[in-house]
């Protein structure tokens, strides 16, 4: 579902934070992308969602190539993908069951299906009670949970997340996984770039370590320790 | 773009509205001041326009018509003033007319002149273009049986290059107060909405297309448009009330120039005022976020 043959990427200011990238995702899987601060990990993630776009090489997302996709279809390919930052990405001025509605507002889903959906993706996040909050009266964890709700409002086929627990406290930080792996038990492919060893090593999945812009280990189940 | 979306488009600018509340209120200053200023300098200059105009339609060219004239050759002599392009109206006056209105400011004791009157028989005329009245004075007197023409000659050029003038300063003076009035509130705008960038770079992010995201913001600038537009209208509308109240009964005894009236002109302008208002707060909230959603 997720193919990427020999990405590059090299930014203007000389910078090589892909060299030659290799990799399959297969639905349904659960990825986690590990490597040192600088290490092309964030390029990569940024790639999926055409954020960034590769200088050579191509990237497949369900038959679609991002390396030659128009700005004018990338709305269209987000819409397939969910998102989750480290930082949330909430809309500040909006409650938190319409930052999740905005999601399918966007593809103009009907009111009534808008209704439907966000309560249930509410209710699966444990938030359905906190509908009316705004963002800056959550916790991070319930911010982040907000913004995990929206990235799977609109079941997409894969939700990619950028160090989701980067800014959580290890107790909320475990919260967040296990509304992951719920998603993934439900058929959702995860890539998840993560600096945090200890959830890698407790829930076992495919790892996938990125270092100077090139993959240096790839295997299912596997620990989270590059430096050695 | 289905219905509901367009429904939706305008509630959320409704809401984006209310809930920046220090921001709209800004940008809605922004508007408010110089919409007035707009407002209240087009109003004094299409009314001193309108003066203008009217002093230039008081010029006439009088024609005294030769004494020796008989009352054919007078009435050849109007045909021909009449037939002269540019003319726009000729009135006749014989010398019983004339000795009637000099007794009127002299008194009654010129009647003596009624057996013997001096005076000459004489025409009015109005040029259609006001400006053209000298040329036209001058073709008047190269006809048979004209004895004198007269038309302020010396005076009415100053007048009319006064006039002129100050038309290019007033019309001057507008665009350059457009232009600030644009450049101050699409600045402001532009205020509001950059501190809008993260949320439109979000939204983008959520799979947006750009014009979702634009709608919105351009009806929400819409909007601060009509807002700004209230004060001045109701400001300009009741100052040119009590103005109009006050100086039109005065110079109706005057005769010589009036205000534009008030029932067509204060819609004018408020229209004018709306419209821009409209119009800015559009163009403004277009190009600011024009700059953000550049990927």
């Amino acid at each position: 579902m997720i193919s990427m043959k020999n990405v590059y990427k090299k930014y203007p200011n000389g910078i090589v934070a892909a060299n030659g990238i290799d990799v399959e995702i297969k639905q349904g899987e659960f990825v986690y992308v590990v490597g040192p601060s600088g290490a092309g990990k964030s390029t990569f993630i940024k790639m999926m969602y055409r954020e960034e776009r590769p200088t050579s090489g191509d990237i497949f997302i369900n038959d679609v190539n991002l390396a030659t996709l128009k700005p004018k279809k990338v709305p269209y390919l987000r819409r397939q993908i969910g998102v989750v930052f480290q930082d949330f990405k909430l809309l500040p001025r909006l409650n938190v069951y319409e930052n999740v509605a905005f999601a399918l507002e966007v593809i103009e889903e009907s009111p009534k299906v808008i209704r439907k959906r966000v309560m249930e993706v509410l209710e699966l996040v444990g938030l359905k009670h906190k509908a009316r909050m705004f963002p800056t009266e959550l916790s991070g964890g319930e911010q982040q949970r907000v913004s995990i709700a929206r990235s799977i409002v609109n079941t997409p086929k894969v939700v990619i997340a950028d160090e989701p627990t980067g800014n959580l406290d290890p107790d909320t930080s475990w919260e967040i996984m296990n509304i992951f792996e719920e998603i993934n038990a439900r058929g959702t492919t995860i890539v998840m770039a993560t600096h945090n060893k200890e959830i890698v090593n407790t829930i076992r999945h495919r790892v996938i370590v990125v270092e100077s812009g090139l993959i240096t280990r790839d295997e299912y189940g596997g620990e989270y320790g590059y430096e050695s | 773009m289905k219905a509901r979306t367009a429904g939706r488009h305008f509630r959320e600018s409704f809401k984006s509205i209310s809930r920046n509340g220090w921001m709209t209120f800004a940008s809605v200053s922004a508007v408010t001041v110089t919409l007035l200023l707009v407002g209240v300098f087009v109003m004094i200059m299409m009314n001193l326009n309108k003066v203008a105009d009217d002093l230039e339609r008081d010029v006439t060219i009088k024609v005294m018509v030769e004494l020796t004239a008989d009352e054919e050759a007078v009435a050849t002599l109007g045909e021909q003033i009449k037939s002269i392009a540019g003319v726009a109206e000729v009135v006749t006056s014989s010398k019983e007319q004339e000795l009637e209105k000099l007794m009127l400011d002299l008194g009654d004791e010129l009647r003596l002149y009624e057996q013997e009157n001096p005076l000459h028989n004489v025409f009015y005329a109005k040029a259609l273009d006001p400006q053209e009245t000298e040329k036209i004075a001058q073709k008047i007197k190269r006809l048979d049986n004209a004895f004198e023409v007269k038309y302020g000659e010396g005076k009415i050029e100053k007048l009319f290059s006064a006039i002129n003038t100050s038309r290019n300063v007033g019309l001057i003076l507008i665009l350059g107060l457009l232009f600030t009035a644009m450049f101050l509130i699409s600045n402001t705008i532009r205020i509001t909405i950059v501190a809008r960038r993260r949320d439109i770079e979000i939204m983008k992010l959520v799979g947006a297309t750009n014009w979702f995201i634009r709608i919105p913001f351009v009806l929400e600038g819409m909007w601060l448009g009509v807002l700004g537009a209230i004060i001045p209208m109701t400001a300009v509308t009741v100052l040119y009330y009590n103005i109009y109240k006050v100086l039109e009964p005065k110079l109706e005894q005057g005769k010589l120039f009036a205000l534009l009236e008030f029932s067509p002109f204060i819609y004018q302008v408020n229209g004018l005022i709306l419209l821009m208002g409209i119009f800015i707060g559009i163009w403004g909230s277009f190009m600011s976020v024009r700059k953000f959603l550049r990927v």
